[in-house]
């Protein structure tokens, strides 16, 4: 039996993550704000059919939305999270293999004598199990089961899930697909496209491989290959450990003092090292950058690396030297909009070298991050922190319409009339 | 069982010993040793499938009957499905309720208390159910969960 690439994304994924214990908000539009309550970044299919435009400052809309009586939501990333991970392992029984793609998307590789079955059965366990609408697009290759998905999303009278497992199926559908639409071809590329006369997914399908290769880049003659049905990118199982992490946000109103970037600064090294912990890493160069506004010389930006004595992923010495870094950056008078902290050149821990002549990372400090990290995993973020974050920061991502985190708190479990 | 002569000219083939999986230490081992399993874990009692369940919280007493109280944490199961007689979570009107599920004579939500008449199931009623009631958590202390 032939395996087949599954694509399973969620519908309207954060809005339909704030739907599941809100059965009032069934028939209702739904929106979802990105951090700071700046942008809509999710819409339900309600708030779609309202001609609601995504990706637009909310405040430009805010009227107009209430108006229509749209339920509004900042972003709740621990309950996306937490339904994220329910429906990525829910997944697992149905796949010989699987990739997460993101937080609301992964690759199966698939095997069925029915796929069509099968596509419906991990729809209906979902919704069953997690209540996370899904649209299904399998093929034999995930370029085609991309497309696939995004025809079961597009054309209702497929029920939410795609086949494509012949050549006359994937071409009738390629014919309809302008070649912008096709994984890893965009607009730019699709531009240049059009001058050669190259329109549809199934003209690009349909070109001369050798000659495009020679034009574009063995990327395009990879795609080409994969509409065509012949596999050529395999599922990402393992992906490689990240070899910098960045940490850094706009503040939820413009702050002026050095001791509230400092805060900042101690809370973002926190999130970067616990990150930094979890892939077993050590860094030792630290960069700092800040984003500020000055009545007469505009927008300033300014940046700086500093080097630690030796590896290390203890969160006090990086929010040390990172306070001391910011100290260094500080102009008095700026309004400052965000700052960061970036470890860079990210070494895996087996790496370290001891080193006799240098000083290297107690064994004191690897156990307290441990402690640490365990207490935070356990009890929820931001438990154990340093002082130096401080305490209910007022320069904190504005969520002004917070849902509750009803699968990660005890104190936010739903409340149930009987 | 079959023997094989052991050809002595490779030394690795003659001598196979079993490699001991355990660490010994020297001294006296101890005798729980081989009793030591994982402590017991709630979990496993009250969940078995983690990536369907959630909990809620109750308040109002319809169900008092059936010994669940305001207050009171239920483990809910939305994998299973619900059987006449399962105390359920169920959507009446877009709104969460837990109530008894009747398959027979008639369809219908029950309460446990007399004061709450039965919600009869038919097409003019829209009635989901979202999950089967596997637990009940009380405290006796007045002890509250703890959140991070």
């Amino acid at each position: 039996m032939t395996q087949l690439f599954a694509l399973v994304d969620c519908n309207t994924f954060y809005a339909s993550c704030e739907k599941i214990f809100r059965p009032d908000l069934k028939h209702k539009p739904v929106l979802v704000l990105s951090n700071n309550d700046g942008c809509i970044i999710s819409r339900d299919h309600i708030a779609k059919s309202l001609d609601i435009p995504e990706l637009v400052p909310f405040f430009q809309v805010e009227e107009r939305v209430k108006q229509l009586g749209c339920q509004v939501f900042s972003s709740n990333y621990e309950l996306y999270g937490d339904i994220s991970a329910r429906v990525m392992s829910l997944l697992e029984p149905y796949a010989t293999a699987m990739e997460v793609y993101s937080i609301d998307e992964a690759f199966l590789q698939v095997q069925a004598e029915d796929y069509q079955a099968h596509g419906q059965a991990i729809k209906a366990m979902l919704w069953q199990n997690a209540r996370m609408p899904v649209c299904v697009g399998i093929a034999p290759t995930k370029t085609l089961a991309k497309l696939a998905n995004r025809a079961a999303k597009k054309i209702p009278r497929l029920g939410g899930v795609c086949v494509l497992d012949t050549p006359t199926k994937w071409e009738w559908l390629l014919a309809r697909v302008p070649a912008k639409d096709v994984w890893g071809v965009g607009s730019r590329l699709s531009e240049r496209l059009k001058g050669l006369h190259i329109h549809s997914a199934l003209q690009l399908a349909k070109a001369e491989q050798k000659w495009l290769r020679r034009k574009f880049s063995v990327l395009l003659e990879r795609t080409i290959q994969e509409l065509n049905g012949q596999p050529c990118l395999d599922l990402e199982l393992d992906p490689a450990p990240r070899k910098s992490i960045i940490s850094t946000r706009s503040f939820s109103y413009k702050i002026t003092q050095l001791e509230e970037l400092k805060q900042a600064i101690c809370s973002y090294a926190a999130r970067a090292c616990e990150k930094l912990r979890a892939q077993n890493g050590l860094t030792q160069d630290i960069w700092v950058s800040f984003e500020g506004f000055d009545q007469h010389r505009g927008r300033i930006v300014r940046q700086t690396v500093k080097t630690l004595p030796h590896l290390s992923n203890d969160t006090r010495q990086i929010a040390q030297i990172g306070q001391q870094a910011i100290t260094e950056l500080y102009q008095p008078g700026l309004r400052y909009k965000k700052c960061g902290i970036g470890l860079m050149d990210i070494r895996t821990q087996t790496y370290e070298q001891a080193d006799l002549f240098n000083p290297q990372q107690s064994e004191k400090s690897r156990a307290l991050m441990a402690v640490m990290d365990n207490i935070n995993q356990r009890y929820g973020k931001q438990t154990v922190q340093l002082a130096g974050a401080g305490l209910q920061p007022k320069w904190a991502m504005r969520r002004e319409y917070m849902s509750p985190r009803y699968t990660t708190r005890w104190s936010d479990i739903p409340v149930i009339r009987c | 069982m079959s023997y094989k002569v052991a050809d002595h000219t490779d030394p690795l083939a003659a001598v196979s010993l079993p490699m001991s999986m355990e660490r010994v230490a020297a001294g006296f081992p101890s005798p729980a040793q081989d009793y030591i399993e994982d402590t017991l874990n709630l979990n496993e009692l009250c969940v078995r499938h983690p990536d369907s369940t959630f909990y809620v919280r109750v308040s109002g007493n319809s169900m008092r009957g059936i010994g669940i109280y305001p207050g009171d944490v239920l483990v809910v199961d939305r994998s299973l499905r619900a059987h006449h007689g399962d105390i359920v979570i169920a959507v009446v009107d877009g709104e969460f309720t837990v109530k008894e599920l009747a398959l027979q004579p008639k369809p219908a939500l029950l309460a446990r208390n007399p004061d709450y008449p039965p919600i009869r199931i038919n097409a003019e009623t829209e009635v989901e159910i979202n999950g089967v009631v596997t637990h009940a958590i009380r405290h006796f202390r007045g002890g509250e969960f703890r959140d991070g």
